[in-house]
């Protein structure tokens, strides 16, 4: 039944801090070719510090084991399907990795001149160009460092505009399918957040924004598709409404995967969004981050990106600081370039028409799964997807499993879990993003998986709430994790003991 | 297209299982005047080979063998090769933030260690798993601050990063922050207490210093923070060289610490990616943006770790969040980990040094222009010769000099901040030291 891995051993492993001895060291450094100073004296005594406490003290070998053992602990896109939603777990290539990593590159230090920093400049010209062609937008700014990070930027930005125009407004509208860091982001911005309710298509009810949108209503933030993987067909009619008002439509570019090469937000009424690189654009999440937040804005909007610009002056690249209503800096810098080279590289692996076929190949396999899963879960919204699909547990509910019950059970499988919980407008959703980097058989593997737990939870339910199984540790208590936090590793204190 | 797993006849396949006849249909529902029928004007996919040239290209475009005197932010370390080799497993780099904490023990895991070291480094009681960088550190501290004491008054220091502070200007443009500057002192290059006395009031909640501050002094954090606290407002101190706390008093009587770890094995990347952090005591710990990973234990007693505390944040509190985060920067943070495993307690105490006894080299050639103590930058008097000049010439010679400061600071016009890591060559400081030697005067 499971098809996909088997068990096999890894090894335990303690934290540094408990491997530490005295003296072990996993570093030299080449001896001084100038005099040694004596820190008490030209610091002064007072600013220096004695030795830090607990810090590590570990020989070569036992590092490399250290990290190497940690990492078999994690799943990866590397080991199979990731079907988070809206998160585009799609494959990245290793050449991104290779180019980023070149010394012209990886040593250019933000402050060279501009003459030894042509190549640079360059890169993320070339990347702003390429972006704005996907997006039918104008300008590009490449400088926020992630998604939260261009959604702040968009809405900097709409304020400065409206600010000009004489009035910020008051308000965002946010549908209730978005993602927190919408509302989250409107809230920084010095907006207050009104939630506007989906129709029953899961979709902007047209008529409810007719009605509420007036003076006070700065933007919309809308995701396109949504966050059930729909497309906003009223996108246009959307649009008209906020701008007959004066009033500016934002797009979350979450799941831009569903759209390149296929639709342009820019000709559709979007007056600013922001993209993900570590999304769309194939650059490695890495746990976490680094990722890429590019905002890319109409011609109204342009004036107001934030410093420095690029431009191209007397055949160089150039940094141009004199752009008075710019909204300023919102990161030092020039954004994260090591995700820009990744991203680009991306970009010229594919081409134009490649580009456009990684999406219908997203969007083929979103379909598929929907058809090889409507027999065995429930699908709230009946409208046609793009790259993602939402159903409901509302099923195996009624047998006492929940979404997240399913998905730590598709561990035991051999596949990390799809997004649990969310949108929230689906009562026990089960969002999924396959990709385009999946191939049929680990699909089918996928599908085989879900069916063969949806029969689990009618005949052993338990089997189901009590997973994972096969994991190295068990399900994890984040309740005790919350109510008593321990945040860092303290000398002498027995913790629990490491899993084995 | 290589990254695209499937055969024409798998498609097919999969299509008829839709119902399909074409892929084309999978788009038939979207409205006619939303589709985009004509090509991407992008160039057609090249291949591997053709993209590490491409890239080959760019990166001969830029400076390639030349010395640096760059600080001001961003350093040249030296990396240990274990570095990437461990950022470089797929396990690490092709992983999701870690919520599904039983596959996820790795990351997670570390993530401990590194919120620990964090800890030990800056003498705070926790750390959270990562901020974008340093620069965005400084607002999300700042506004951490406003939530905390309910004042909305920032006074920074002008030895602040310039670019930090501009930063922190622009996420105060709502409103939401009132932001000021107080000076430095003229002699020493340390910030004017007496200015910040003068500012100072029972509405601000913040003061923000940076030590070494930009122009690499060491600043005495003991006496802004008690003025700081007479008035009720809170300490920030920022760091922007990480390697200084290897030989630098932690700031304990901070009440936040924000910084970027970018010394830490991170390259310089033209600006990017780096990690920041921000390290607070215990009493605030649900004011702190960002995520946090704690130490639990599993259904069978085991030790586990998890993402936790989530109720500050944005997937959850929506509007009403600490922030607006959603990502840490965990891959970069995981080079900076790795960096303190390799030198750990020792060899970063050795390192610091090292970086001391460099650049205290390179000024006893120079005019330091204040007084103040350094770790390894300081800013030089150039004899009132351009910056750019003297710059010319060394670029003559493959090496690139310190910042100009005239353009943050117009009474600093002929000052350069200059900066030394255990990677300067002493040969390379004695060029500098010959081009900012006063030009002889013809007779």
């Amino acid at each position: 039944m499971i098809a996909k891995v088997r068990s096999h051993i890894t090894q335990n492993e303690l934290l540094l801090f408990e491997q530490s001895s005295p003296g072990k060291k996993g570093y030299q450094l080449p001896p001084l070719d100038v005099p040694p100073v004596d820190a008490a004296t030209v610091l002064g005594a007072a600013n220096v510090r004695s030795e830090i406490d607990g810090f590590p003290e570990v020989s070569e070998v036992e590092t490399i084991r250290h990290f190497t053992r940690l990492s078999t602990w994690n799943y990866a896109i590397d080991l199979g399907l990731y079907p988070l939603g809206s998160c585009t777990m799609k494959y990245n290539p290793r050449v991104n990795e290779l180019v980023a990593r070149l010394d012209g590159l990886a040593w250019a230090h933000p402050y060279q001149p501009e003459a030894l920093a042509q190549g640079a400049m360059n890169i993320m010209a070339r990347l702003e160009a390429a972006l704005a062609e996907i997006t039918g937008m104008d300008a590009v700014t490449l400088q926020p460092a992630a998604g939260a990070h261009g959604e702040l930027t968009g809405i900097l930005l709409i304020r400065a505009l409206l600010e000009k125009r004489g009035n910020p407004r008051k308000k965002v509208l946010i549908p209730d399918s978005a993602h927190g860091t919408n509302p989250a982001t409107a809230a920084i911005a010095g907006y207050s957040v009104e939630n506007i309710r989906s129709n029953d298509c899961g979709s902007v009810d047209l008529a409810q924004l007719e009605r509420i949108v007036d003076q006070d209503v700065a933007a919309l933030m809308v995701t396109n598709p949504n966050t059930l993987g729909v497309f906003e067909a009223n996108i246009k009619s959307i649009a008209d409404i906020l701008h007959k008002k004066g009033a500016l439509l934002y797009m979350d570019g979450a799941n831009m995967n569903a759209l390149v090469g296929i639709a342009q937000p820019g000709r559709f009424g979007v007056d600013v969004m922001h993209l993900n690189l570590h999304k769309t654009f194939s650059t490695p999440h890495g746990g976490g981050g680094p990722g890429g937040g590019p905002v890319a804005v109409k011609k109204i909007l342009e004036p107001f990106l934030p410093l420095p610009r690029l431009k191209h002056l007397r055949n160089r690249w150039t940094f141009d600081y004199k752009r008075p209503r710019s909204i300023g800096r919102v990161r030092a810098f020039y954004g994260n370039f090591g995700v820009i080279v990744r991203a680009l590289a991306y970009i010229l692996a594919h081409g134009g028409n490649g580009l456009r076929n990684a999406t219908v190949d997203a969007v083929l396999n979103a379909n598929y799964i929907r058809k090889k899963l409507e027999p065995h879960y429930d699908l709230p919204f009946k409208a046609p997807n793009m790259h993602e699909v939402v159903f409901s547990d509302d099923r195996q509910a009624k047998h006492g499993v929940r979404t997240g019950d399913i998905a730590k059970r598709l561990i035991d499988y051999g596949f990390h879990p799809y997004t649990v919980s969310f949108p929230l407008i689906v009562r026990g959703a089960l969002m999924i993003e396959p990709t385009e980097t999946e191939g049929k058989r680990e699909l089918d593997l996928f599908a085989d998986a879900m069916a063969s737990i949806a029969q689990e939870v009618e005949t052993d339910p338990e089997l189901v709430r009590s997973a994972p199984h096969s994991t190295r540790i068990s399900r994890v208590d984040e309740v005790t994790a919350a109510r008593r936090p321990v945040l860092k590793w303290k000398p002498g204190t027995p913790s629990a003991k490491p899993a084995d | 297209m290589r990254y695209l797993p499937k055969s024409d006849s798998e498609r097919r396949e999969m299509l008829a299982v839709c119902g399909l006849q074409s892929a084309e249909e999978l788009f038939a529902h979207l409205p006619e005047d939303v589709r985009f029928e004509a090509p991407l004007a992008l160039p057609p996919g090249i291949s591997e080979f053709e993209i590490v040239d491409y890239f080959h290209a760019r990166s001969a475009e830029n400076a390639n063998g030349y010395a640096s005197f760059l600080g001001a932010g961003v350093y040249a370390h030296y990396r240990p090769v274990m570095v990437d080799t461990v950022v470089s497993r797929g396990e690490f780099l092709t992983s999701y933030t870690p919520y599904q904490a039983e596959i996820s023990q790795g990351t997670l895991t570390t993530i401990f260690e590194f919120q620990t070291m964090i800890c030990q480094l800056t003498g705070m009681d926790v750390a959270n798993a990562s901020m974008y960088d340093g620069s965005t550190a400084v607002p999300e501290a700042a506004l951490m601050a406003a939530r905390i004491t309910g004042r909305h008054r920032v006074l920074a220091s002008r030895v602040v990063h310039p670019e930090y502070r501009e930063v922190l200007r622009t996420y105060g443009r709502h409103g939401q922050l009132s932001i000021e500057e107080f000076g430095y002192l003229p002699d020493s290059g340390t910030l004017d207490l007496e200015d910040l006395e003068r500012k100072i009031d029972n509405a601000t909640g913040a003061v923000i210093v940076q030590s070494p501050n930009f122009f690499g002094i060491v600043e005495d954090i003991r006496s802004v923070a008690e003025l700081a606290h007479k008035h009720g407002a809170l300490l920030i101190v920022i760091f922007t060289e990480a390697v200084s706390l290897g030989i630098l008093q932690p700031p304990v009587d901070a009440d936040i610490v924000a910084g970027e770890l970018q010394s830490f094995a991170i390259a310089p990347s033209y600006g990017g990616p780096y990690a920041g952090i921000i390290a607070t005591k215990e009493r605030f710990i649900r004011q702190m943006p960002g995520r946090l990973v704690g130490e639990t234990t599993d259904s069978r007693g085991n030790r586990a770790f998890c993402l936790t505390l989530a109720t500050r944040e944005q997937h959850i509190r929506r509007e009403k969040a600490t922030s607006n985060i959603c990502t840490n920067q965990a891959l970069i943070a995981l080079m900076a980990t790795v960096f303190m495993s390799v030198y750990g307690k020792q060899g970063l105490r050795e390192l610091a040094e090292q970086n001391l006894a460099k650049a205290h080299y390179l000024s006893s050639l120079l005019k330091p222009r204040f007084t103040g103590p350094f770790f390894n930058e300081f800013v030089a008097s150039t004899n009132g010769r351009a910056p750019e000049e003297i710059n010319q010439l060394l670029l003559k010679k493959k090496i690139i000099g310190g910042v100009a400061l005239g353009k943050w600071y117009p009474e600093l016009e002929h000052c350069v901040l200059l900066c030394a890591t255990e990677m300067t060559r002493r040969e390379h400081m004695d060029e500098v030291g010959r081009a900012f030697e006063p030009v002889p005067q013809a007779a």
